[in-house]
C-alpha cells in the first residue's frame, strides 16, 4: 500500500526514480511543493520509458520522411500509404523487465500493449510479430523463459484473433539475467478513418473505457526505468496481467464507434495509464483537462487518485467526443460488455485538474510537464574498432560444419515456437513462418503486406555503426526477397545502462548507423521505441536495436519464397560478394569458440542495386526461389533453401570463408539459364538443384541429416524435463 | 444455399467463415449477434472459432448459454444444417447437440499447422464432395482438441459411421484420432480443422472448400 506523507521527502523522491535535480525542475514548474499523486504523475512522465530523456536527442537525427509516409514518429504507431487509400499502421515496442520477471504475462501484455497502439489509431490489426532474445540455451532459467514467453505471446495473440506471423528468436549470454522480448503490430485502415490523439473542443467529453482500473502494474514505467538486481524477483507486483478477451471486445469495440464520426482523439491507457494517456493527449492539444477520478471504474474498493493515476491496468482506452455523441457510444461499449464512463472535460485551462470526493487530488501546468521534462545528452564513448580477425584454419569438413551450424541455437528451425502462434487466424496470410518475411494481404485485394523483424546484436556489439547499419539492410533484403517493396521501419532499440559512456556509445553508434542506411535505401522510420536500463547487477545485454521493415507487394500472387522448387534448376548467387568475411560469423563462434573480429560491412549502395534487381527478378516471373544470406552464411541459406523445398543442391567447390562467410547484400536464386543475361549486378551459377542431399565439392550431407539437426533443436532444449 | 455466421463476444473466424460461405455459396451470409433469439430464415448456420468468452470456465461452456443457442438447437432439431468448427465444435458438445468433449491438447501445447484427415465418411451432406478414405489437408489451430467420449459412445458413433473426419497423425491425443463427427441425423457437424482456411490456393490449400460445396450440392440436389 502506498502510505500518503504529510511532506516529500529526498527519500521518496528517490523512490520514485528522479534526481534532485529533475524535482528542482517540479517544484519550479509548479510553484508549490507537489502532493504526492502529483509527484507520482511527474515521476512517470519523466521516467526514461516515457520521457526518452536519454535518447531524444539521438532519435532526432533519424530520417523520418518519404511521399509515402501519412505519420511519423510522435503518435501511437507510425503510418505508410499503400495505395488505394488504404494505409499500414505499425509499430514495435519492448516488454523486456515483466518478461524477465513473470514471463508469461510480461510478454502477454506486451503483445496486447502493442495492438492497442496500432487499433487506437484506427486500424484494424492484421498482423503480430515479436523479436525475442533469450540467455545461453544451457543457461538455468532460459527453458522456463522461452516456455513462459512464448506461451504468454500464444495465449494473448491467439485469442484476439490476431496472426503472429513471424519475428526472430536469439540465444545469448548476454541476455541472461535480462531478455528482449519486442513486440510488434501491424494494422491496416482506410487513410480517411485514421484517430490521432491531440484532445479538441473545450468543454467535450473525456470517456473511459475497456477494464476496470485496479491496483496492478502501478510504477511499470519506473521499474522499466532502471537496472535489475538479484532482487528484481520482488517487483513482479508490478507486473500487470493481460486480458486478452476483453481486448478482442475492445477492438471490435472500438472499430466500430470508429466508423461513426463520434471520436475527436482516442489513446491507449499504456505505460504509466491514466496519466500518460491523459496527459499526452491535452499536451498535443494544447488543452487542459478536468478529470473526475470518482467516476473511474474501479476494480477494487478504496483506490486513492495515485493509484488510479499510476495504475497500468490493460486493455483501457481514453476517448473525446463530440459532444452529444455520449449515448450512442455507450450502447456500442455495453454490447460489447465493457465499462464506459464519462470521466472528465476538455478545458482551456493547459492544467491537468484531478477531483476526487469534491476536493482537489492533483492540479499541475501541463506545458512545464512537457516542456520541462529532462533532456540529457549523456556522455557517450565510441566503441573502439575491433581488430581484423587474421587468418582461420580452413574447415576440416564443410558438410559437418554445416550439420552442426544448421542445428545451432540461432539457425534451426523455430517451428516448435511458430506452432503454437496461430499463425493463420483471417484468413489472409499467404507466407508463413519460415521465410524471409511473412506475407499477409490486404483483405480483399490483391496487396500484400511484407513483414519481418531482424537485428544481429553480435554486429553491433563489435561495431554499433556497421551494426546498425546492418540491422536495417537485412531488413531491406528479407522484403525485397519475397519481391516486396521496402516502405518503412519501425524499430525497437534495446540497451543497457545508458549513464555509462560505453553504453550511451553503443547507442549513439547504432542509431547513426541506422540513420545511414534508412536515408540510403529509402526506408524512412516511422515509429519506435527505446528500452535502456537492460542490464543486471551492471551487466549489459548485447546492443539491440531490432528494425520492424514493412514492405508491399502489389501483387501477392508473385511473390517469391526461399524453397526450391525442382530439381535441374540452376542456383545463382546475386550481389557482390567480398572476401568471405568470417569476422563474427555463427561459423567462427560455433565451430571456433570465437565471437572475434569486425562484424561484415555494408555497402549500402550495392545493398540497394541488388534488392532492386531481385525484386525485379521476381515480379517479372523469372526466379523460382530466393533467399538472402545472413547468419551461417551461403551453405546454410542453400540448406535452407532445399529443406524447405524437398530438393537438395549440388555446388561447386567452395573454401571455408566463401560457404561460411556472412557478407552483406547477396541473395541466392534460382532462375532458368538465361534469365539472369545482362543483369546490373554481379551474378554468379554456383551450382543446380535436385537429389536428396547437399553436396559441395565432393563432400556431401543428406537432407534427412539435416533436416534432424535442423528441427531437432528447440524440441530437444524445451522437451529437457517433459 | 442460404447461410448464417452466429457471433459470440470473443469470436475471431467468423470473417473468415463469412468469407468462405459468400466465396463458395455466391451469398453474404447473415452475422448474428449471440443476444438474438431468433435465427433468420437459413438452410446452414455455421458457429465459427475463435475464444468465445475468452475460453472462459470451459472452452464453449458459455456460449452455450446465449440466448441464440435455444434457436440454433431448435432448427438442429428440425433438420437444418449446422457447422461447427474448433470454437463452434466445443460449443456444439456444451450445447449436447454433439456427444464427448474437447479438452487441453495432450502436448499442453497450443497447435497451428497443416494436418492430413482421413476422410472416413462421405454419406454426409458436409462430405459428399470427397471420396471415402480420401486423405485430405486441413489446418488446426487449437488449445483444446483433445476429443474425448466414453468407450460406450465412441463405439456407438463409430459404429454409425459418425465419425467422418479422423486425424491420419496424432495432432492433440484425441481419442480414436477423431477430428470430425455429426449427431445422429447427419445434419450436424463439430470438427476442429479449419475448412475456412483452406479455400483458396494462396492459403496454402483448398482441401476445405469441399466441404462447403458439399453443402451447396445438396441444396441443388434437393
Amino acid at each position: 500500500m502506498i502510505s500518503t506523507p504529510d511532506t516529500i521527502t529526498p527519500e521518496i523522491v528517490a523512490e520514485h526514480g528522479l534526481t534532485p535535480d529533475e524535482y528542482e525542475t517540479i517544484l519550479a514548474a509548479m510553484g508549490r511543493t507537489p502532493n504526492l499523486t502529483e509527484l507520482g504523475i511527474f515521476s512517470v512522465m519523466w521516467s526514461e520509458h516515457c520521457s526518452y530523456k536519454s535518447s531524444r536527442i539521438h532519435l532526432k537525427t533519424l530520417p523520418t520522411e518519404a511521399p509515402w509516409v501519412i505519420c511519423g514518429p510522435g503518435e501511437n504507431a507510425g503510418i505508410i500509404d499503400i495505395g488505394d487509400d488504404d494505409a499500414a499502421i505499425f509499430k514495435m515496442e519492448s516488454h523486456n523487465h515483466p518478461s524477465f520477471i513473470e514471463p508469461y504475462q510480461g510478454a502477454a501484455t506486451g503483445v496486447g500493449g502493442i495492438l492497442r497502439d496500432v487499433f487506437t489509431m484506427g486500424a484494424r490489426p492484421v498482423a503480430n510479430l515479436n523479436a525475442l532474445r533469450f540467455g545461453a540455451p544451457d543457461h538455468a532459467k532460459t527453458r522456463h523463459l522461452v516456455a513462459g514467453v512464448v506461451h504468454g505471446i500464444g495465449g494473448y495473440g491467439n485469442c484476439v484473433g490476431v496472426p503472429t506471423v513471424g519475428g526472430e528468436v536469439n540465444f545469448h549470454p548476454a541476455y541472461n539475467g535480462n531478455i528482449l522480448v519486442n513486440a510488434m503490430t501491424v494494422g491496416v485502415a482506410k487513410t480517411d478513418k485514421i484517430f490521432y490523439s491531440a484532445a479538441a473542443g473545450i468543454g467535450n467529453p473525456v470517456v473511459y473505457v475497456g477494464s476496470k482500473t485496479g491496483r496492478d502494474g502501478i510504477h511499470g514505467a519506473t521499474m522499466a526505468s532502471a537496472e535489475f538486481t538479484d532482487d528484481s524477483e520482488e517487483k513482479r507486483p508490478t507486473v500487470q496481467v493481460g486480458d486478452p478477451f476483453t481486448e478482442k471486445l475492445l477492438i471490435e469495440a472500438c472499430l466500430e464507434l470508429m466508423s461513426s464520426d463520434a471520436i475527436v482523439a482516442i489513446q491507449d491507457m499504456g505505460a504509466a495509464g491514466l496519466t500518460s494517456s491523459s496527459v499526452e493527449m491535452a499536451s498535443k492539444g494544447g488543452v487542459g483537462l478536468e478529470l473526475n477520478l470518482d467516476a473511474v471504474p474501479c476494480r477494487e474498493t478504496g483506490m486513492v487518485p495515485y493509484e488510479m493515476m499510476l495504475s497500468e491496468s490493460q486493455e483501457r482506452m481514453l476517448m473525446i467526443l463530440k459532444p452529444g455523441r455520449e449515448a450512442e457510444a455507450e450502447a456500442i461499449f455495453r454490447k460489447w460488455e465493457l465499462d464506459f464512463a464519462v470521466i472528465g472535460t476538455v478545458t482551456e485551462t493547459g492544467r491537468l485538474v484531478l477531483k476526487f470526493e469534491g476536493q482537489t487530488a492533483a492540479d499541475i501546468p501541463l506545458a512545464p510537464l512537457a516542456d520541462k521534462a529532462p533532456l540529457y545528452d549523456r556522455p557517450h564513448v565510441e566503441t573502439p574498432k575491433r581488430a581484423p580477425l587474421g587468418a582461420v584454419p580452413e574447415s576440416a569438413d564443410l558438410a559437418a560444419d554445416l550439420v552442426k551450424l544448421i542445428g545451432s541455437a540461432d539457425i534451426a528451425s523455430r517451428r516448435w515456437v511458430w506452432e503454437q502462434y496461430d499463425h493463420m487466424v483471417g484468413a489472409d496470410t499467404v507466407q508463413r513462418p519460415g521465410g524471409d518475411s511473412a506475407v499477409v494481404r490486404v483483405h480483399g485485394t490483391r496487396k500484400g503486406l511484407a513483414i519481418t523483424t531482424d537485428c544481429t546484436p553480435r554486429y553491433c556489439f563489435a561495431d554499433p555503426f556497421e551494426g546498425g547499419k546492418q540491422a536495417v539492410a537485412e531488413a531491406y533484403r528479407n522484403l525485397s526477397a519475397v519481391g516486396a517493396t521496402p516502405l518503412a521501419i519501425t524499430n525497437c532499440l534495446n540497451f543497457g545502462n545508458p549513464q555509462r559512456p560505453e553504453i550511451m556509445g553503443q547507442f549513439v553508434g547504432c542509431v547513426s548507423g541506422m540513420g545511414a542506411a534508412s536515408k540510403a535505401l529509402d526506408f524512412p522510420v516511422v515509429s519506435g521505441n527505446v528500452s535502456l536500463y537492460n542490464e543486471t547487477n551492471g551487466v549489459g545485454i548485447l546492443p539491440t536495436p531490432a528494425i520492424g521493415g514493412v514492405g508491399l507487394l502489389k501483387d501477392y500472387t508473385s511473390s517469391a519464397t526461399i524453397a526450391f522448387k525442382a530439381a535441374g534448376e540452376p542456383i545463382w548467387l546475386v550481389g557482390t560478394r567480398a572476401e568471405g568475411h568470417l569476422g563474427q560469423s555463427i561459423w567462427l563462434r560455433e565451430i571456433h569458440g570465437r565471437e572475434d573480429g569486425p562484424p561484415p560491412p555494408v555497402d549500402l549502395d550495392a545493398e540497394r542495386k541488388a534488392g532492386e534487381y531481385v525484386r525485379k527478378l521476381i515480379s517479372e516471373g523469372k526466379a523460382t526461389a530466393v533467399h538472402d544470406i545472413s547468419d551461417g552464411g551461403l551453405l546454410v541459406t542453400i540448406a535452407e533453401m532445399a529443406l524447405a523445398g524437398g530438393t537438395g543442391a549440388a555446388l561447386e567447390a567452395l573454401t571455408t570463408a566463401e560457404a561460411f562467410g556472412e557478407d552483406q547484400g547477396l541473395y541466392v536464386v534460382t532462375a532458368p539459364e538465361d534469365a539472369l543475361s545482362g543483369a546490373p549486378v554481379p551474378v554468379k551459377r554456383i551450382g543446380t538443384t535436385g537429389g536428396d542431399a547437399v553436396t559441395v565439392g565432393t563432400t556431401t550431407v543428406t537432407l534427412a541429416t539435416l533436416r534432424d539437426a535442423y528441427e531437432g533443436f528447440f524440441p530437444t532444449l524445451m522437451g529437457r524435463d517433459s | 444455399m442460404k447461410s448464417a455466421v452466429i457471433v459470440f463476444p470473443g469470436s475471431n473466424c467468423d470473417r473468415d467463415m463469412a468469407v468462405a460461405l459468400r466465396e463458395v455459396t455466391g451469398r453474404a451470409p447473415a452475422m448474428v449477434w449471440h443476444r438474438e433469439t431468433v435465427l433468420p430464415d437459413v438452410d446452414v448456420i455455421a458457429l465459427p472459432g475463435g475464444f468465445s468468452y475468452g475460453d472462459y470456465l470451459r472452452t464453449g461452456a458459455i456460449s452455450a448459454q446465449s440466448p441464440i443457442m435455444a434457436a440454433v438447437k431448435r432448427a438442429a432439431e428440425q433438420g437444418r444444417f449446422v457447422l461447427g468448427v474448433c470454437n463452434g465444435f466445443q460449443v456444439l458438445t456444451e450445447t449436447g447437440l454433439l456427444p464427448g468433449a474437447l479438452m487441453r491438447n495432450a502436448g499442453l501445447d497450443f497447435v497451428c499447422r497443416d494436418v492430413p484427415l482421413t476422410v472416413e465418411n462421405t454419406q454426409t451432406a458436409f462430405t459428399s464432395a470427397y471420396k471415402a478414405g480420401e486423405t485430405i489437408h486441413i489446418p488446426v489451430a487449437h488449445h483444446d482438441g483433445n476429443y474425448f467420449a466414453d468407450t460406450d459412445t465412441l463405439d456407438r458413433i463409430e459404429g454409425e459411421g459418425r465419425v467422418v473426419f479422423r486425424y491420419a497423425e496424432d495432432v492433440n491425443g484425441a481419442q480414436r484420432r477423431i477430428a470430425g463427427i455429426v449427431n445422429e441425423t447427419g445434419n450436424v457437424l463439430g470438427m476442429m480443422p479449419h475448412p475456412e482456411r483452406a479455400i483458396e490456393v494462396a492459403q496454402g490449400g483448398t482441401d476445405g472448400r469441399r466441404l462447403f460445396e458439399g453443402l451447396v450440392r445438396a441444396f441443388v440436389d434437393a
